[in-house]
């Protein structure tokens, strides 16, 4: 009886689990197959070498131009200029707390840095409207300062958390055995920290940028709020940009059902997914190139 | 015999914990000197005290006089990356670094601001016996050759650097017979040009590699002198009682 019980026990577990895995599964794909659904019907009326290489995206002219290349140049110079940023700022912040820092301030550090991850996203923004815009406007002579580089400043805040953290786990964890070797060749702590420390922590380094690029791409709110929102084609980071996400929460309240313009945005959302997919594939080519030298 | 490394009087703290008590050894130029003793005896604690690894510890407090030739080697104005330069290690646990053979071998060179050339990475493999077996595969990542090789690789690397002294803390603990048998043969080779200090749980060993023999028991040296005497002759009861086998 005992027995019987704990084998069922045993199947009930199994099968749960195995319902929560193919739950989530069956979600993704349920999502990917309703943007490609709504994707398909867009490109129905619209070629898709007009969608990739018009330079205008303007849905409500007269004569509707469905152009995602100016869309696609704000999100990749927006999210560009947040990791160049936030890449050196997250690894130095990492490396500091990790190997610098001693044990008391560390304490301090690192769940401050957590919690600069609670801030919502909303408040970023707001700060980039109050705070970082006017500033922007006054040190470049612009009329208003809701630009590229606003959106880059206020990303690269929020894509710092995770780099941090992440980075400062994957510094930690590398073994001392690593460091006794290099200090016993007559390293300096800063050659050990650059050329063994680092590089042999480089898979979690990539893997952190990697989340914080995602991260910076996909968020929506913070750039809404202080890119500007024009669609012209930008051409540098004093430029107002009008991200994919913008574009996708801005219009989706207004445009009327299953339109062309309805579908234009199932399209250019399939578009960000790419992207993101694209920037996860790089990082895991590299985070393998590097691994190769650890040991199994 | 010139004595190039030397202790005198060296008292070790780990926080409260007294680990070495009033040390003096010296270790002869161009021998191999063995360290043996019962685990947690101070024998690690000593051979790292040389090449100040202990800098890393915050906790730890050192006393005495260490010497190489005839500079104290906690010198304020000495440099310690100077020392850990004149005085190589070679650890428990072969640790190449995740990067090529060749970049393990070039690193020391290239952070010492040494030039060198492939000869010069040649001649360092070749010292460890270890570039017949590697000679084809220098940009192979380190981490994928054996125990043994990873080893030798790791003496590579500290004999490229031209120290005086190579410290090995019980290098061949986690590797086979075989490959035991390969370190051996090249710690007699390197005793040439350098002087060795080795720790060592093997009693086999230390008789096998080493011209004079240290014997710590608890934090204090009790015994030294020539191998053959400390494993022949033993003055000291606990000497005696640790080399038949009866404790440690």
């Amino acid at each position: 009886m005992q027995y019987k019980k704990r084998i069922f026990i045993d199947t009930v577990a199994k099968h749960t689990f195995k319902l929560t895995g193919y739950l989530v599964l069956a979600l993704l794909g349920g999502i990917f197959g309703m943007l490609l659904y709504n994707a398909i019907s867009f490109f129905a009326e619209v070629r898709p070498i007009d969608f990739l290489t018009d330079r205008e995206w303007n849905p409500t002219a007269n004569e509707p131009i469905y152009g995602i290349l100016p869309l696609i140049i704000s999100t990749s110079l927006v999210s560009f200029g947040a990791m160049l940023i936030a890449i050196p700022l997250g690894i130095g912040t990492a490396a500091f707390i990790s190997e610098y820092a001693s044990p008391r301030l560390k304490n301090i550090l690192k769940p401050l840095v957590e919690m600069l991850a609670a801030i919502p996203s909303v408040v970023i923004g707001f700060l980039g409207i109050v705070l970082v815009g006017p500033q922007i406007a006054e040190f470049a002579n612009l009329p208003n300062g809701l630009n590229a580089l606003n959106g880059s400043i206020l990303l690269a805040i929020m894509a710092l958390p995770t780099i941090i953290t992440i980075s400062e786990d994957a510094i930690h964890s590398i073994p001392k055995t690593y460091r006794e070797a290099s200090y016993a060749l007559g390293a300096s702590k800063w050659q050990t920290l650059l050329k063994v420390t680092i590089p042999a922590a480089a898979p979690g380094i990539i893997a952190a940028v990697m989340l914080g690029l995602g991260r910076a791409i996909g968020e929506t709110m913070t750039v809404l709020m202080a890119t500007g929102n024009a669609s012209l084609f930008p051409s540098d980071f004093f430029d107002s940009v009008k991200t994919i996400t913008a574009t996708i929460a801005i219009e989706m309240g207004e445009v009327p059902y299953q339109t062309t313009h309805y579908f234009a945005l199932f399209a250019i959302a399939i578009v960000l997914f790419f992207m993101t997919l694209i920037a996860n594939l790089i990082g895991e080519y590299f985070i393998n190139r590097f691994r190769k030298y650890h040991a199994a | 015999m010139i004595n190039n490394l030397s202790a005198k009087n060296l008292n070790v703290w780990f926080g409260e914990k007294h680990v070495l008590k009033n040390v003096d050894v010296e270790f002869p130029k161009n021998q191999v000197t063995a360290l043996i003793g019962p685990s947690g005896c101070g024998k690690s604690t000593l051979l790292r005290s040389f090449n100040r690894m202990h800098d890393l510890s915050p906790d730890a407090k050192i006393e005495g006089t260490l010497t190489i030739d005839d500079l104290n080697l906690y010198q304020k104005d000495i440099p310690v990356t100077d020392i850990r330069k004149r005085i190589g290690m070679v650890f428990q646990k072969a640790n190449p670094f995740p990067k090529s053979i060749q970049e393990n071998i070039a690193y020391g060179l290239r952070i010492n601001n040494l030039s060198y050339n492939q000869s010069y990475i040649q001649k360092a493999l070749e010292e460890a016996f270890l570039w017949d077996e590697v000679k084809n595969d220098l940009k192979m990542p380190a981490t994928r050759l054996s125990g043994g090789q990873q080893q030798r690789l790791c003496i590579a690397r500290a004999v490229a650097l031209r120290p005086e002294v190579i410290l090995m803390d019980e290098p061949c603990s986690a590797l086979d017979p075989v490959s035991t048998l390969k370190i051996e043969e090249l710690i007699h080779k390197l005793k040439e040009k350098y002087t060795i200090v080795i720790v060592t749980h093997n009693m086999q060993q230390a008789q096998r590699v080493a011209d004079k023999t240290i014997f710590m028991y608890l934090g204090e040296v009790k015994e030294e002198g020539k191998t053959y005497d400390i494993f022949n002759n033993p003055v000291n009861e606990i000497t005696k009682n640790y080399i038949s086998g009866h404790f440690g």
